[in-house]
């Protein structure tokens, strides 16, 4: 039998001045196993904490009930206060009479039955508590970042400055992402390359980083501290290691005529390529779908100019296995397919561009070589309308019913270099609502319209219509209230953007969470904005939610504090609330196992006597402590009774539901 | 105790909340000071998933009048999925108690979030209101273990 001391608090006159405290803790020592009850005006205070370890001392208590607040509020601390008088600290149960019952009821009969009834349900279930010991697993000091963009690089360079190693796994064949493909950026204007580019060879002089390009994650297993990865390295059919990047091959491979990703397919590259000339690592990769010597065997003028003797045919995709004790997703954006929006002609004008291309006809390392030319004719184009919002704030379901929230900016950015570089243009911006929130957006907005004379117009283009080499835009002046018709050289598409395709597999292979919209949920919206709420896994850039440069640096090096707060520990203590199966009962059935979303459960054969001397092999479930996170699903799906949640054991909710409706 | 002698009927409800959304909802609806009758009684669960459809039965047969579940909003659940589970099962008992002719009202599924302590104060007085007009349950008391 257990000795239980009953503590109630007054809570000032949070609790007392609705529930009689004095009548409860009286009701309360006379309910069975009960051998010390009292109240005290602030339980959690210092005094009443230690009140509590000498009560605990003196009558020998095995176990205690506190009627106080939310144990959300302060379990941790009364287990604490147990375990620093000797009592193991699950042997604590609390009776939520603030929140649950002195706040809500004005009537203090009822209000005092409730806590009584409380305190009973509490005290039925420290009957049947257990003794818990918190289990320890190590923790591997080694990150994992997925994604190699602006996101993932400072994310690396933060954990790997505090001493830890990282890898950076890429899919692309450089890291670098979107910013390096963008021109310059608001608010300040400064070229992207000049600021991302010494971050990138940062990366790649780095001890602690090690950067697997070409190559994507294919499993995950595992659990916070302790995660093993299995990383796979596609073929480039160059070595790595001997490539000295000097670009000879690109210029001799005679397959001349392959659209070129980083342009936004807006020029070709060679089957052979650098992505650009501060590609990290500046490695050769060949394009498999287009080179002729994989595919038919004839060609190998690469191997031939190669000097340093770098490439080989014959490569093969390569899996490296590795652990990792936290894993960082950096998986980034694309801008939206934009099949459902054919009134703007995108498909049938190639001067009508998104906003992403338009960054590579103004880049002096994109296919025009900086100028602004149309990709029809190559003519300057006097008169440029931009759409801002396409896709984006769409409930009509073709595009996503969210902001892009970078899109307002970007296009004064594209609107203000055009008229600064060019004065004879006119140029049109047509918006739903300008959103510049951000330190010195809304002074840039302001620029483009007083000082460069961008035309902002409030509405909507209702169809752009390609004709005799121009493109009609039809237009809604909203404030004006009047239809517009503009002959325009060039439209610019501000797209929305969505999270990478490969977000949900990633996702699932994580068992991270992620909103409809495929953007990762973060653990707590506010409190908690760069974990996921997997232990483990940390969220850094857009891949979370639409985020400019400077929130998704921030973003990044928060979640890299994160990671290293992880890191640094030796072992993580793990919640011993997790389930067990009883392997006299369980029958082997596998139907804890199918709903266990942590994978927590596996079989194992094992003997056992049988009554008539003899020894049978059975198969039996056992949990993975460290694994299970003690959501309970198994134990109601296990058909034998065989697996129960410790510290919410199904002995132990009987109990409390008898006390509630005795 | 005294309990004193009362003509109107005060149901005994027991509701179920998982730790992470609907207990936190039902604790700012306290904090928030949004009021619903005492006679519901909350027991904390790590997650809807826990709740063994034995529980309800249990709650009946020792005389609760009304049994509601609570947890986090689909695709919510701090465990990913442990609410689509609870749902599935609460869904087969629930058309079971229905056939053994428990009126269906006598049992729910809501789905509060930590934020909704306004839903939590709202579906608590709704349910009360439910079950006080259904009146006493009979037909699964266990009447050996009532207290005369
Ligand atoms: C047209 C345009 C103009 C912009 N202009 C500005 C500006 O002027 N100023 C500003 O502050 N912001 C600007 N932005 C926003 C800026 O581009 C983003 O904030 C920034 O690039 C986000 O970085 P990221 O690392 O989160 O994502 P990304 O840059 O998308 O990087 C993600 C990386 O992860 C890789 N990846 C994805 N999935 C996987 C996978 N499964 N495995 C391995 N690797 C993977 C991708 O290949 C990519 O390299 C602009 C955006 C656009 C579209
Ligand atoms: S309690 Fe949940 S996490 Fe733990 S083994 Fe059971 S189903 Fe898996
Ligand atoms: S569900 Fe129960 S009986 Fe079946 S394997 Fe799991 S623990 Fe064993
Ligand atoms: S944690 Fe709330 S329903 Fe699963």
């Amino acid at each position: 039998m257990q000795r239980i001391g009953v503590f109630v608090c007054w809570c000032g006159s949070n609790i007392a001045a609705t529930v009689d405290v004095q009548q409860v803790a009286d009701e309360l020592a006379k309910e069975p196993g009960v051998v010390y009850s009292t109240n005290y005006q602030y339980m959690c205070s210092q005094s009443g904490q230690q009140m509590i370890q000498e009560a605990i001392k003196e009558h020998h208590l095995t176990g205690i009930v506190i009627c106080s607040c939310s144990p959300r509020m302060h379990e941790a601390t009364f287990r604490k206060t147990a375990a620093a008088a000797g009592l193991n600290s699950y042997m604590v149960e609390i009776a939520n009479i603030r929140e649950q019952c002195s706040w809500i009821h004005k009537n203090k009969e009822e209000a005092t039955e409730k806590a009584i009834i409380l305190g009973r349900a509490a005290i039925a279930k420290v009957h049947l508590n257990a003794p818990l010991t918190a289990g320890e697993s190590p923790v591997v000091k080694r990150a994992l970042v997925i994604g190699g963009g602006i996101a993932g690089i400072q994310t690396a360079l933060d954990i790997a400055d505090a001493g830890f190693e990282v890898d950076i796994v890429e899919k692309k064949p450089t890291i670098g992402g979107k910013m390096a493909q963008i021109d310059k950026t608001f608010p300040t204007l400064d070229c992207a390359a000049c600021i991302l580019t010494p971050k990138m060879v940062d990366v790649a002089q780095n001890e602690k980083i090690h950067i697997y390009s070409y190559s994507e994650v294919e499993s995950v297993k595992g659990f916070v501290g302790n995660f093993t990865a299995t990383i796979k390295k596609k073929a480039r059919y160059v070595k790595e290691d001997v490539c000295t990047g000097c670009g000879l091959c690109t210029e001799k491979c005679p397959m001349k005529k392959v659209p070129n990703e980083f342009n936004q397919m807006l020029d070709n590259r060679t089957a052979i390529y650098i992505p650009f000339a501060q590609a990290v690592p500046k490695v050769a990769t060949i394009d498999p779908n287009a080179c002729m010597m994989l595919k038919n065997g004839k060609c190998g003028v690469c191997s031939k100019v190669c000097t340093a003797g770098a490439i080989d045919y014959t490569q093969k995709d390569e899996y490296i296995e590795q652990q990792y004790g936290a894993i960082v997703v950096a998986t980034g954006f694309n801008t939206i397919k934009l099949d459902n929006f054919d009134e703007f002609a995108y498909s049938q004008s190639p001067d009508v561009v998104t906003s992403l291309e338009f960054e590579r006809l103004m880049n002096a390392a994109g296919p025009t070589g900086g100028t602004l030319l149309r990709p029809s004719d190559h003519t300057h184009p006097h008169t440029l309308v931009f759409v801002q919002c396409v896709g984006s704030r769409d409930i009509s379901g073709c595009g996503k019913p969210y902001c892009s929230k970078i899109c307002c900016m970007y296009t004064a950015k594209h609107a203000m270099l055009c008229r600064e570089k060019y004065p004879d243009t006119e140029v049109y911006v047509f918006y739903i609502d300008v959103r510049t929130p951000g330190k010195n957006f809304d002074e840039f907005y302001r620029r483009a319209v007083e000082e460069y004379g961008v035309h902002y117009i409030k509405g909507m283009v209702g169809k752009v219509a390609p004709k005799d080499g121009k493109l009609m835009v039809q237009a809604s002046d909203l404030l004006a209230n009047d239809q517009l018709l503009i002959e325009a050289d060039m439209v610019v598409l501000a797209t929305a953007i969505e999270p990478d395709e490969s977000a949900r597999s990633i996702a699932t292979m994580l068992t991270a969470s992620m909103d409809t919209n495929d953007f990762f949920t973060e653990a707590h919206p506010k409190l908690r904005p760069v974990e996921s709420p997997t232990a483990g896994i940390f969220l850094s850039g857009v891949c979370q939610g639409p985020k400019d440069i400077p929130e998704t640096v921030s973003q990044a090096s928060a979640a890299a504090a994160k990671v290293i707060g992880l890191l640094v520990k030796d072992k993580l203590t793990c919640n011993p609330c997790v389930a067990e199966s009883n392997e006299l009962m369980c029958n082997g059935c596998s139907a804890c196992e199918k709903v266990c979303p942590y994978g927590a459960i596996t079989y194992s054969d094992k003997e056992f006597r049988t009554p008539y001397r003899t020894t049978i092999m059975r198969r039996v479930a056992s949990v993975n402590p460290a694994v299970c996170q003690g959501c309970g699903a198994c134990t109601v799906a296990c058909p034998s009774g065989a697996m129960d949640l410790k510290g919410f054991s199904t002995r132990q909710i009987m109990a409390e539901v008898d006390a509630i409706c005795k | 105790m005294q309990v004193e002698e009362t003509k109107e009927f005060k149901p005994t409800i027991v509701a179920f909340c998982c730790n992470w959304c609907s207990y936190a909802g039902a604790d700012l609806s306290g904090t928030n000071r949004l009021n619903y009758p005492a006679n519901v009684k909350i027991i904390r669960v790590p997650c809807s998933c826990r709740v063994n459809p034995m529980f309800i039965l249990r709650a009946f047969q020792r005389g609760a009048d009304g049994v509601i579940l609570c947890g986090c909003h689909p695709g919510d659940c701090h465990y990913t999925t442990g609410n689509y589970y609870a749902r599935r099962r609460m869904t087969l008992l629930f058309s079971m108690l229905d056939f053994l002719g428990i009126e269906k009202e006598r049992t729910r599924v809501e789905w509060v979030s930590a934020a909704e302590g306004a839903k939590f104060a709202a579906t608590m007085n709704d349910f009360v209101a439910t079950i006080t007009k259904l009146g006493e349950n009979r037909r699964l008391e266990d009447i050996r273990c009532k207290k005369q």
